[in-house]
């Protein structure tokens, strides 16, 4: 007789726009373990997770909790099977009590009055039946992180969750915190509750997981129980096989070193950042979600305060303090975020792309000389082969590609020396990846500096001639061209030795 | 034949289709045309040469300070400020005449608007609080200076206040001078909006600030510059009240700034910014006007002309809610 597993999700197909997210992916959790999943950014990890908790519906394939076919068809309906999902930003009302976030969603009686000295006490009992003292009076907001994530939990074990998804859940722990949570997750195993955890942190799958799922490209490489492997098999499962080539070819001529960022430190997530390009230069930045290279390329760029740290640019040290000042001197950001930080949705082509340079079109009298821009954004148009009806087509009406080309278009009608593309083809389809390949390639080539973040290794590698790997907001290590493999980002980024 | 017939009930449908449509887009016109014609068929008096002047002439003041009222609406803020610092003004220009030249006194007012303005644009886009809160603050510090200024009682223009008066009553070309002088306000923020930097960096700015400041545009020049053109406008419009009446009062004003906000919202503008125009806000302060106008025809009692107005306004938004949504699929 074949054993009855908690969850068993068996040829989970889903897609995203033609894209497959998740390929015919099996995976199956016994009662009482703690089963890890790993893999790179957009493996597939989260989606599986979300189909599982009914924040997503798949396409294809069949769901079993203990033995029993379910249709998850929402997260409501994920809670009531018993699936407690605790996401990385926590879905908490800071104003409240511990106990009335714990209760949230069945607070009163049926003549929807509070019973509050019940509420206090069953929170109470809940809260040290998995080994913790809050006191449930204490409003969430004022609670550290650590005791949000328990609170957060438990709210979880109110509607009876005997699945437990954990997202990256160590990722805002300081390392004693984390201690704890792996205390609750144990103690929750002896009740047990299955835990999906998720995490980039190897270490803490040795430690903590039963078995580890691993993720590559929407399939599964691999299910492996970590007392049987070592981090080198896991790694190597989660890289798998090469993608295919393309990557344009490039001779790159590579000159002096034109911008140098000194000791930056920024907030909590750039701490101690130095490095420099070269004029010709493409200069890589990988690391994990969260690692701090999106807020270091902002730091640079004057969107964020700077704590300390110097940018200095064609030899002169700059001060800069909004984006105005960094694009005056030649510095231009392409965010990660279009459609809310690149483009304007609701205006037209040539209003995009002629934003930033709408004062040198316009001259000293601020009044818009309609030709010139009109034939500057034809001539951007052609030069990035931006598919659209005319200069007049509103951006809301382009691919995420050619969106992506008006950003980049917006820096090539302003004069600028170095340029940071932050995920510069994220949502991109493959077509319009090559030619923003090719795009960076002839940037590169006419002598401008070119920082890339990425969260595609295979990206990273193909196109930069160097790298630098974040984790936990420093610089991990820079990798030579002749160094760059998926492997060695992976174990920097990942922090291994 | 079936067939035929078929096609042309679809050809049919299709043009009511159309019809409907463009009746949705241009729903500020549509209003408005429907309005004269309504008012015009309820009334004969209403087309009158005397009439639609003094239509006008009482549509002035909301007139002139909606073009303010648009430009920081379109930045995605609000100014609750404006009927009280036309108060000001009233009050401030009366006093100033009686020991000031007029271009002086006038110069002055205006300064004093603009300088309000600025304080509301300094909050608003250096400190960052949000615009209900600071001009609804602004708008109780003006009323209250107003009050000071005129010691609680209305300041008569006398002699020395006679250029201001005539000016106030006068017409040129058979048309009343302060009306004479909003058209110019219009057409003045018609041209920045349609063809100037600044114009067009307030429409980004409201709708998407994050874009226009990572474009390397410093976004809090242009908020604060609209509040600062708001003010000015609210003291312009303070200014022809007193020339108007010939009494600088501190109790004018009251409640224009919703007013000012019902038109350019009935004029299509969007509150949380980034679309509106100088064309449409016009139509909206007629649209308010006229419902007034031809219910004081109709001896419609000044309350339940309230009650109709709001749900005209309803009306006019619901109409581009439908719009919008048709625009989206």
């Amino acid at each position: 007789m074949s054993e009855t597993y908690r969850v068993e999700m068996t040829g989970i197909t889903k897609s995203f726009g033609g894209v497959h997210a998740l390929n015919n992916v099996s995976f199956k959790v016994r009662a009482g373990q703690i089963h890890a999943l790993v893999g790179e950014n957009g493996a597939g990890k989260s989606t599986l997770v979300k189909i599982l908790s009914g924040a997503y519906q798949k396409d294809k394939g069949q769901i079993k909790i203990d033995g029993r076919v379910v249709n998850v068809s929402s997260p409501h309906m994920g809670r009531k099977l018993g699936i407690g999902m605790i996401y990385q930003e926590f879905a908490l009302v800071p104003d409240l009590t511990v106990a009335e976030n714990i209760y949230l969603e069945h607070l009163g009686s049926k003549k929807g009055l509070i019973n509050f000295s019940k509420l206090y006490r069953n929170a109470g009992e809940l809260i040290k039946s998995i080994g913790f003292d809050i006191n449930p009076r204490s409003v969430v907001g004022e609670l550290s992180v650590a005791y949000q994530q328990v609170v957060e939990i438990t709210k979880a074990l109110s509607e009876n969750a005997r699945i437990l998804i954990v997202d990256e859940p160590t990722a805002v722990l300081a390392p004693r915190e984390a201690e704890r949570l792996f205390e609750v997750l144990s103690k929750l195993k002896e009740q047990d509750v299955s835990i999906i955890y998720i995490s980039h942190r190897l270490d803490e799958i040795f430690k903590i997981a039963d078995m580890v799922t691993v993720f590559k490209d929407g399939s599964v490489t691999g299910v492996v129980a970590p007392a049987d492997v070592t981090t080198d098999d896991i790694i190597s499962m989660m890289i798998g096989r090469k993608l295919t080539a393309m990557f344009p070819e490039r001779q790159s001529r590579i000159g002096e070193e034109i911008f140098r960022a000194e000791d930056l430190n920024s907030g909590k997530k750039v701490r101690n950042v130095s490095f420099s390009v070269r004029a010709g230069e493409v200069l890589g930045i990988a690391g994990l979600a969260g690692s701090g290279r999106t807020e270091t390329a902002r730091a640079i760029f004057g969107a964020d305060p700077r704590d300390t740290g110097k940018i200095i640019l064609d030899d002169s040290v700059l001060e800069l303090d909004s984006p105005r000042d960094a694009v005056k001197s030649g510095i231009a950001f392409v965010p990660e975020d279009r459609k809310e930080q690149g483009v304007i949705l609701s205006m037209s082509l040539r209003e995009n792309v002629t934003m930033p340079s709408l004062w040198k079109i316009s001259g000293r009298t601020g009044l818009i000389k309609k030709t010139r821009e009109k034939k500057l954004t034809r001539y951007l148009i052609k030069k990035l082969a931006i598919k659209a009806g005319g200069t007049e087509t509103r951006v809301a009406d382009l691919s995420g590609g050619n969106q992506q080309k008006v950003v980049l278009a917006k820096w090539l009608g302003a004069d600028c020396r170095l340029i940071i593309l932050d995920e510069p083809t994220r949502g991109v389809d493959v077509g319009a990846k090559v030619e923003i390949y090719n795009l960076i390639n002839e940037l590169a080539e006419n002598g401008l500096g070119i920082v890339v973040i990425s969260s595609e290794m295979t990206e990273v590698i193909g196109i930069c001639d160097r790298v630098l790997v974040m984790r936990e907001g420093k610089v991990q290590g820079i990798l030579e061209k002749e160094q760059l493999s998926e492997e060695n980002i992976m174990r920097l980024a990942i922090g291994e030795k | 034949m079936k067939n035929k017939r078929g096609k042309t009930a679809f050809k049919y449908i299709k043009l009511t289709n159309k019809v409907i449509n463009s009746l949705l887009k241009y729903n500020t016109i549509f209003i408005f045309i429907s309005l004269v014609i309504v008012s015009s068929l309820a009334s004969n008096v209403f087309f009158t040469e005397r009439n639609i002047f003094n239509l006008l002439r009482q549509v002035t003041g909301i007139g002139i300070i909606s073009m303010g009222m648009l430009l920081v609406i379109l930045t995605g803020g609000i100014d609750l400020s404006v009927g009280s610092v036309l108060a000001l003004a009233s009050v401030l220009s009366a006093h100033f005449l009686l020991s000031m030249s007029l271009p002086a006194a006038i110069v002055l007012t205006i300064l004093i608007g603009v300088l309000l303005g600025c304080v509301s644009g300094y909050l608003v886009s250096i400190r960052r609080m949000a615009p209900f809160v600071v001009t609804l603050a602004l708008m109780t510090i003006a009323r209250g200076f107003a009050f000071i200024a005129s010691k609680g009682s209305p300041i008569l223009l006398k002699e020395s206040g006679a250029a201001l008066k005539s000016f106030g009553s006068n017409y040129w070309l058979k048309i009343p001078q302060p009306v004479i002088l909003m058209f110019v306000v219009f057409i003045i923020i018609f041209l920045i909006l349609k063809y100037t930097v600044f114009g067009r960096l307030l429409v980004a700015i409201g709708s998407n600030e994050t874009s226009v400041r990572l474009s390397g545009i410093q976004v809090w020049i242009y908020k604060f510059l609209a509040y600062s053109i708001s003010g000015a406008f609210a003291a312009i419009a303070g200014i022809i009240s007193t020339a108007r009446t010939g009494v600088g009062s501190a109790v004018v004003g009251v409640g224009f700034e919703l007013d000012a906000i019902a038109a350019v919202v009935i004029g299509g503008a969007s509150l949380s910014g980034g679309r509106g125009t100088a064309v449409n806000t016009l139509l909206g302060v007629f649209i308010l006007g006229m419902i007034g106008n031809i219910m004081n025809l109709k001896n419609v009692p000044a309350y339940p002309q309230q009650v109709i107005k709001g749900l005209i306004i309803i009306f006019a938004v619901l109409l581009q809610g439908i719009q919008r949504r048709l625009d989206k699929e």
